[in-house]
């Protein structure tokens, strides 16, 4: 089974800086780490390839810098990783992210299925992946929990929804966003870990995926970030209550009842 | 599609909104998007419609979505729509809205909404913002300027897709206001069905199962018991279920307690998690991490229980006890059964 693992390297949440002019978040200078949940994204593509036989490739977007994401997934157990990585693909939105990073898969010769995590925790749009599967006009399941079995080109997962969860079957090739429900992501052994520090990754830049220029960056970009501004803050005089547990406790309830709350 | 010239602008109107349908009920998120959607289409001077996509479709459905906003309503009844299935409905709005032309199209940021609309945007390559708290048009030239929070709630940003139409948005529930029902309203149904070529590569619905309750209604709970990492393993969290059961309210986590297994992830309240609006927000050992606080902070009020009282949260709380919560905790139990008992 071939698997492409879509993984993403994010800034650190608490040091956001956004770009006067094209407000968008600079990611060069600020500490970059590998997007939570593609964590359980490589570990599920590494997992399966174990039981099932078959490779993992991991593929990402974004600056020469994001190449440690990626040697992250390789010393997870990834076999082979390639970066997107080029001016023309800054300032992409959702849309063309998706466009670029299908292209890509295209050009790798397409995959049984396609591993993304649940969301990045930069923009949180959670779309990527569903852009994804759609410009290949495959099959799709969001938010994967479970993955019950994954034989002869036919895959069952368990996909959260508002009130639990749906048993669902899809055909290769299939894209899934998973949750981190799904696995216990493993730690890389110090071997694997040295190994795919050695490993060469590959760099494409949109010649090598035969990408349209025009549906490359941000001129394909349908969304502008018009303004950002700080979120403003909850403002509150807080009661404070400090003392005897019991007392504590007692002053406690009797707030809760006093504002009709309980 | 990118607009072409201003014939080609003016051609995509009206405001369109995905009903929410869970179980044949229409969720009220659904009522919220009607809301809203008036507010956009009073700016531009169009027409709000509704699309529902169910596999039956009543009169007191469609009735509801009129009183509640809708001055068409649009539907397609298909047995395969009973549960959600991406490709399906992406396949049938994409021809609706090929059809129809609608200049914006909005969705509930649910689970359903944040992976169909996004699809959909792929296909028709239309600009698409996730999870917003605020919308409005543009006093200059008419776009939807579509305002969310982004890095981790650190930001609000706003966002528009003025070249490309339709412009398409996720909307946060629990944040737009309903209309209040007026059943003297009056609207049109038009109906649509879905095609044969719609259910080419879909994928197969199996089985739908239920979880607890609890679990299901955190995003709905009015009242909230949420556990931090100071709760120190899942019979912490035991401790929380039983005040929750005494209030009739929903347990919650944050990350940290999510990431050492002492509790789903479906009960993850934060940026990663689910964003939450209660009443009563009662955080038992939460720091208060930024990604955290954007989950729950437009909590009604919010009760912070905490050994240290300089974190984030107890900043934060209306109220704000300072102790060990597993002696606060019992106590507290006790106190309020006593007020039950005593009425």
């Amino acid at each position: 089974m071939k698997i492409i693992v879509c993984i993403k390297q994010v800034p650190a949440t608490t040091e956001a800086k956004i770009d006067p002019v094209t407000k968008r978040i600079i990611r060069e200078g600020t500490q970059a780490v590998l997007n939570p949940f593609d964590l359980y994204a490589i570990e599920e593509a590494v997992s399966l390839k174990e039981q099932c036989g078959g490779e993992v490739i991991a593929l990402s977007m974004g600056p020469e810098n994001a190449k440690k994401a990626l040697t992250e997934a390789l010393s997870m157990g990834a076999d082979e990783a390639i970066l997107l990585s080029d001016r023309a693909f800054g300032g992409s939105d959702t849309w063309a992210t998706g466009y670029a990073l299908a292209r890509a898969i295209e050009t790798i010769g397409g995959a049984d299925l396609i591993i993304c995590g649940r969301q990045a925790i930069d923009g949180d749009t959670a779309q990527v992946g569903p852009v994804i599967a759609s410009k290949l006009g495959i099959m799709q399941a969001a938010n994967v929990m479970k993955t019950v079995s994954a034989e002869g080109g036919s895959f069952t997962f368990h996909r959260m929804n508002e009130s639990g969860f749906d048993v669902v079957r899809l055909t290769a090739p299939a894209l899934i966003t998973v949750l981190k429900d799904i696995n216990v992501p493993r730690i890389p052994t110090l071997r694997n870990a040295r190994r795919a520090r050695a490993a060469e990754i590959k760099v494409w830049k949109p010649d090598d995926i035969g990408a349209d220029p025009a549906m490359i960056g941000l001129a394909a970009s349908p969304t502008r970030v018009v303004k950002t501004q700080p979120q403003t803050s909850r403002n509150t005089d807080t009661f404070r209550i400090e003392g005897e547990p019991r007392d504590a406790a007692k002053t406690l309830a009797g707030e809760l009842l006093r504002r009709k709350l309980f | 599609m990118k607009i072409t010239d201003e014939n080609d602008r003016k051609s995509y109107k009206d405001v369109w909104i995905l009903a929410e349908i869970n179980d044949g009920e229409i969720h009220s998120v659904t009522y919220e998007l009607l809301g809203i959607a008036n507010e956009l289409a009073g700016a531009s001077g169009c027409e709000v419609a509704a699309v529902c996509l169910s596999s039956h479709v009543t009169k007191e459905m469609t009735d509801s979505l009129i009183y509640g906003g809708a001055d068409k309503v649009i539907t397609v009844t298909d047995e395969k729509l009973a549960a959600f299935n991406d490709e399906l409905e992406c396949n049938i709005l994409q021809r609706l809205v090929g059809k129809y032309k609608p200049e914006i199209l909005l969705g509930a940021a649910t689970n359903r909404g944040r992976a169909l609309m996004p699809r959909l945007a792929g296909t028709l390559h239309a600009g698409l913002t996730a999870d917003c708290t605020e919308l409005s048009i543009d006093p200059d030239n008419g776009d939807l300027l579509q305002t969310r929070p982004a890095f981790g709630g650190n930001i609000m940003a706003t966002i528009r897709s003025g070249e490309f139409r339709p412009q398409m948005a996720t909307v946060r529930p629990k944040v737009m206001r309903a209309l209040t029902p007026d059943n003297t309203r009056r609207g049109t149904v038009i109906s649509e069905s879905a095609e044969p070529s719609d259910s080419a590569g879909i994928k197969e619905i199996i089985e739908t199962v239920k979880r607890s309750e609890a679990t299901a209604s955190l995003a709905d709970a009015k009242i909230i018991v949420a556990g931090g990492r100071a709760m120190g393993g899942p019979e912490g969290f035991r401790l929380l279920e039983k005040l929750a059961s005494l209030i009739g309210g929903a347990v919650g986590a944050s990350r940290p307690a999510v990431d050492s297994g002492w509790i789903d992830y479906a009960h993850q309240i934060g940026q990663t998690g689910q964003t939450v609006q209660a009443d009563l927000y009662i955080s038992c050992g939460i720091s208060g991490q930024i990604q955290h606080l954007v989950g729950m902070q437009s909590a009604g009020t919010i009760v912070a229980i905490d050994k240290d009282d300089t974190t984030p949260m107890m900043n934060l709380a209306d109220v704000a006890v300072k102790g060990d919560l597993f002696e606060i905790i019992p106590l507290l139990i006790e106190e309020l059964e006593n007020m039950k008992k005593e009425g």
